[in-house]
């Protein structure tokens, strides 16, 4: 009676793991759009309270534009972490994504990526406006855009480990902060120094160079890290 | 009824212990093949919690489980590609219809996504592919969750409270899946605060009792 | 895993042998402080450049030290207790973050004070103030991450997971803040360089090194006992020792 063939056991390739994984959220989240507009709007928003805050000579805010800019991103970012793994942990649909025959690895990376793709291009997107805005000298622009590119999805992979540890506890929103800015020191410190040494006309490859090891480290280290803080919070 | 010398899952002195409290102690207990298993026992008495830990989403306190001979923490991939588990929490969005949840359902567990419109059929869902799930009811959920079970080809059924919200009729039908399931080979573990319609030699009751320490 | 090891895993024979070790780091941490500190303090000849207040470096760098040394321990644990699935792991982390916190904090409030003579100012941006300052941060995060969960077990579990990837981010951070601040050298700060230790210095700095070691040594076991006991209240040894201790 027992016929053990009846049941092939399921595999899942990577690339089509991650496929699906990737435009499953992609589509949650172009049906939900506030998800990628608050984030963005906080973002012009927060960058257009400091010239209010301490004044509009040009001179000022082009120095110290890199930095609001970037501290602007890091909060924004922050902000939209919540919708990284919330949503899924409540419906149930995260426990579902951890069975799954494929290594929550893929899984992980897949969702992140999405993350970045809903929330950090935008703000590379705009990013130019914000710079005119706050008088930033021509030749940094490059820059800006460059250690945004490097930089943001550092910021999602990292803060990824927060949310992962924080996504079963009820107010994890401040916690999350409080774990996650310490982390991001790093990129906004070579972040801004790049765009001030590309504003000076001096190259600023060093700096890129280290963003980029970091931006390689997150994306291969973090994803471990995800999954482990997943299996404990679900647990 | 099993051909194999090792039974499909063994749990070997399991202890569960939640916020300091001893759920169940020294548990064990065999499942083969062809078995369907009632967990039974009331709220609080750490149902969910053994069905999680048989799934390997939590971790025992002691204690061991092995699916046909291994541990099912050290091959967990292995283990996730015989596992159907199905949680209180249905896991649909709401964002996405009928249709594309099941899908994905399917295609994230290695089964073929083609096969979903007829699926939904076999869960009276059939009209509804296009909505959007959060248009639907809870019991609607829950179906289109528990479609996966016609397609699936998973071995080990875990399965949390599939009746909820459910009507007679699905219930009935879904008691025949999970017999024809057993029947051929495969094992069901489920938990139900209602009784099984299916004749009482069918399945067996593991139950847990309530316990103050 | 060694063997050696493996009665340790039981969290019974953990607490009884911290139980040993706590009078022994108590009298020893007591010994070396009182003559280290009496020395420093009375004895050591004034510094040239900064006279009285140099003193404070006896507590300071000691303090400095050891925060980081009980971070990368901390950490070390927890990988240890996530790749072997030890239960104790978690009763660890939780036991010595706040203790290194504090030492993160002291390190903290005593380079101030050292601040306020040398530099003339309570805080600079000063490279080693400033990432020791993020390492505050960074202890503050473990123990409100263990404090967050309702389950002691997963609350130990997720802290650990920080404080891993906390370690790795650790070089990281320092290496950037030492970076940024010879980037951003102030004008007015003089960077003190180490001063020139000699022997009579030194010996009292050892002396006071070692008894700072002992002390969070001390505060550790009791703080890892308490631990264990609370996360073992279900467990039958718990409970003997409860009617034991308790009949007394």
């Amino acid at each position: 009676m027992t016929n053990s063939s009846s049941f092939t056991p399921t595999t899942l390739s990577y690339r089509r793991a991650f496929a699906l994984v990737f435009r499953r959220d992609l589509t949650i989240a172009l049906r939900h759009k506030d998800d990628i507009f608050n984030p963005l709007l906080f973002f012009i928003i927060v960058v257009t309270l400091f010239p209010l805050g301490i004044g509009p000579e040009s001179n000022m805010l082009a120095r110290i534009g890199p930095g609001i800019i970037w501290v602007a991103a890091l909060l924004a970012t922050l902000l939209s972490l919540d919708r990284l793994f919330k949503n899924d942990y409540a419906d149930g649909s995260l426990e579902q994504l951890l069975l799954s025959p494929c290594p929550t690895f893929i899984i992980v990376f897949a969702k992140i990526t999405a993350h970045w793709v809903i929330t950090g291009l935008p703000l590379i997107l705009v990013s130019p406006l914000l710079a005119l805005l706050l008088f930033l000298p021509d030749n940094s622009y490059g820059a800006l855009l460059l250690t945004l590119l490097l930089g943001t999805p550092v910021l999602s992979f990292i803060g990824a480990i927060g949310v992962a540890l924080t996504v079963g506890i009820k107010k994890g929103g401040v916690l999350l902060s409080l774990l996650v800015l310490p982390l991001y020191i790093p990129v906004l410190i070579f972040a801004t120094s790049a765009i001030d040494t590309a504003a000076m006309n001096l190259p600023y490859s060093g700096q890129i160079a280290i963003i980029a090891a970091l931006f390689v480290g997150s994306i291969t280290l973090a994803p471990i890290a995800v999954s482990a803080a997943l299996k404990v919070s679900t647990n | 009824m099993s051909d194999r010398v090792s039974p499909l899952l063994q749990l070997k002195d399991l202890t569960c212990i939640r916020e300091d409290r001893i759920l169940f102690e020294q548990l064990n207990y065999s499942i083969n093949a062809g078995d369907i298993v009632q967990v039974e026992g009331p709220n609080g008495a750490g149902k969910t919690s053994l069905l999680r830990i048989l799934a390997g989403l939590s971790a025992p306190y002691e204690g061991e489980v092995s699916f046909q001979g291994q541990s099912i923490y050290q091959e967990s991939e292995l283990y996730r590609q015989h596992l159907l588990y199905l949680g209180h929490l249905v896991g649909i969005k709401g964002e996405l219809t009928a249709q594309e949840n099941l899908m994905f359902n399917l295609a994230i567990s290695g089964l073929d996504d083609q096969t979903a419109e007829d699926t939904l059929e076999q869960v009276d869902l059939l009209g509804f592919e296009d909505a959007l799930a959060s248009h639907l009811s809870a019991g609607q959920h829950r179906r289109i969750a528990l479609a996966k079970l016609w397609q699936s080809q998973a071995k080990l059924w875990i399965l949390d409270e599939p009746f909820t919200a459910i009507d007679k009729k699905g219930v009935l039908k879904l008691e025949q899946l999970m017999q024809s399931h057993a029947d051929n080979g495969g094992a069901v573990i489920l938990t139900t605060h209602q009784d099984l319609q299916m004749p009482t030699e069918r399945y067996q009751k593991l139950t847990l009792e309530y316990r103050f320490f | 895993m060694w063997k050696w090891l493996h009665p340790y895993a039981n969290p019974e024979k953990t607490y009884q042998l911290t139980s040993k070790l706590i009078p022994w780091f108590g009298y020893i941490a007591l010994i070396l402080l009182s003559i280290g500190m009496t020395w420093a303090l009375l004895f050591v000849p004034p510094d040239y450049q900064q006279g009285n207040s140099f003193r404070i470096f006896y507590i300071h760098v000691p303090s400095a030290i050891l925060s980081l040394s009980v971070y990368v321990t901390m950490a070390t644990i927890a990988f240890c207790g996530l790749v072997w699935q030890l239960r104790l792991a978690e009763a660890s982390v939780a036991a010595i973050a706040p203790v290194g916190a504090v030492l993160t904090a002291v390190a903290l409030i005593t380079g101030a004070a050292w601040g306020k003579p040398t530099w003339g100012t309570w805080w600079v941006w000063d490279a080693r103030l400033t990432s020791q300052l993020i390492q505050l941060f960074l202890y503050l995060g473990v123990i409100a991450l263990n404090n967050a969960f309702e389950d002691k077990s997963q609350g130990g579990k997720a802290a650990g997971i920080l404080a891993i990837v906390g370690v790795v981010n650790v070089p990281i951070i320092k290496y950037s803040v030492e970076w940024w601040n010879t980037l951003h050298q102030g004008q007015t700060v003089t960077q003190m360089g180490k001063p020139a230790m000699t022997m009579d210095m030194y010996v009292p700095f050892v002396v006071c090194f070692f008894g700072m070691v002992c002390l969070i040594g001390w505060l550790i076991c009791i703080r890892f006992r308490t631990e264990i006991l609370s996360r073992n209240v279900t467990r039958p040894w718990v409970r003997e020792l409860v009617k034991t201790v308790g009949a007394k």
